[in-house]
């Protein structure tokens, strides 16, 4: 607390320090309240993750199906580079489509929340900190 | 041609860009429409908050109120360190927003209908994963595909799985933004086909042209919710897969 130098009589410096503390108490209050703001908007955004309208059911119709056939479609696509760069045909082309079918299944499972993310899912060992 | 419901994808191209590396570029359509939709977006905000008032006016409020949107989504799925990529996904969340209520204009093209598009700005999102990943995690940024607590004799298996559904996360952002937009569009369009050709039969058919053109009027409704709501939910997903970059469950 610095004064100017300028006040000099007891009476004024007394009222200053007064208002500072009146304004101090003021930032104080505010401050919880902003808090408690901060607080009620993340525990909303948490709330409402999930998006809900009328188109629920095709929205989720389409997402589903494009999770489960970009997993088909990346397993096919990385089977035919396998066999097309060594030579494998048709093998590659087999056994990354059937992973790719799995990992289809596994986006769709995610999708709806039956699996955890994998961000999620890994529990950190003790003693680790996790990065969260 | 008027009943073509695919006729509004087309591209047309307008002028030569030149020749590059053996690939001869134009400006199409939609080159001009993704142009438009940066030039309204970029624009509409600055003259929105050029004035910067501390009551913020109308056009003032929209802009704030899509900033704290996007700033809670990012936040609630990425904590408050996925901040630092607000200007990418705030970009991502502008352009695809307008490019998809562009699309509700008569004669404008959804820049977002061509999967081309949708896949450029999803392998964006990817490439940005991948490239913080391994700049902030090194190495340890692999462990995203083995996960803790599996037996070792099946990890490889798992693994592959694991680096099959990465790798098919932007095959599906772009799949499904895609395929809202042109699957909506195509709908909206056919219905409206309907009242054209039931009108053309006479006074029965104006009579029974009311459904398809009340289904008309409600599928608009429905279309302007689908443009939001999916560059929402690709805004999301994108916040999801920053936070995997961010925390590679480690």
């Amino acid at each position: 607390m610095s004064d100017n130098g300028s006040a000099g009589d007891g009476t004024s410096r007394k009222n200053h320090a007064g208002e500072e503390a009146a304004l101090s108490e003021r930032m104080r209050s505010l401050e919880q309240k902003l808090e408690q703001a901060r607080a009620g908007t993340e525990k909303n955004a948490k709330a409402d993750g999930a998006p809900s309208g009328g188109m629920q059911g095709m929205g989720l119709a389409l997402r589903v199906a494009s999770e489960f056939a970009s997993g088909v479609l990346v397993g096919a696509g990385l089977g035919w580079l396998l066999d097309h760069f060594l030579g494998t045909t048709p093998w590659g082309m087999i056994v990354l489509l059937l992973l790719g079918f799995a990992a289809g299944v596994l986006n769709v499972l995610r999708a709806v929340g039956k699996v955890a993310q994998p961000e999620e899912r890994v529990k950190p060992r003790p003693g680790v900190k996790s990065g969260k | 041609m008027a009943n073509d419901p695919i006729h509004q994808f087309q591209i047309h191209e307008y002028f030569p860009l030149g020749n590059f590396a053996g690939m001869d570029f134009h400006f199409t359509n939609s080159a001009l429409a993704m142009v438009a939709n940066v030039a309204v977006v970029t624009g509409f905000l600055y003259f929105a908050t050029a004035k910067k008032s501390l009551i913020p006016g109308r056009t003032q409020s929209i802009a704030e109120l899509s900033y704290e949107f996007v700033a809670s989504t990012l936040k609630s799925s990425a904590g408050t360190e996925g901040m630092r990529f607000f200007p990418f996904v705030f970009s991502l969340f502008m352009f695809i927003l307008t490019a998809n209520l562009f699309g509700m204009f008569p004669y404008f093209l959804t820049a977002t209908s061509q999967i081309i598009i949708t896949f450029a700005l999803a392998m964006s999102v990817m490439l940005v994963v991948v490239g913080y990943g391994f700049y902030r995690h090194g190495t340890h940024f692999l462990g995203l595909f083995v996960p803790h607590g599996v037996p070792g004799a099946v990890i490889p298996l798992v693994s592959a799985i694991e680096v099959i559904s990465f790798l098919s996360r932007p095959i599906s952002l772009s799949v499904r933004l895609f395929a809202n937009m042109l699957a909506g569009h195509i709908t909206l369009k056919v219905f409206a086909g309907f009242v054209v050709s039931l009108a053309s039969l006479g006074v029965v058919g104006v009579g029974g042209a009311i459904v398809p053109l009340l289904m008309t009027v409600a599928l608009t409704a429905l279309e302007f919710l689908v443009a939001f709501l999916q560059a929402y939910v690709f805004t999301i997903l994108t916040c999801m897969y920053l936070n995997d970059a961010l925390h590679p469950g480690h």
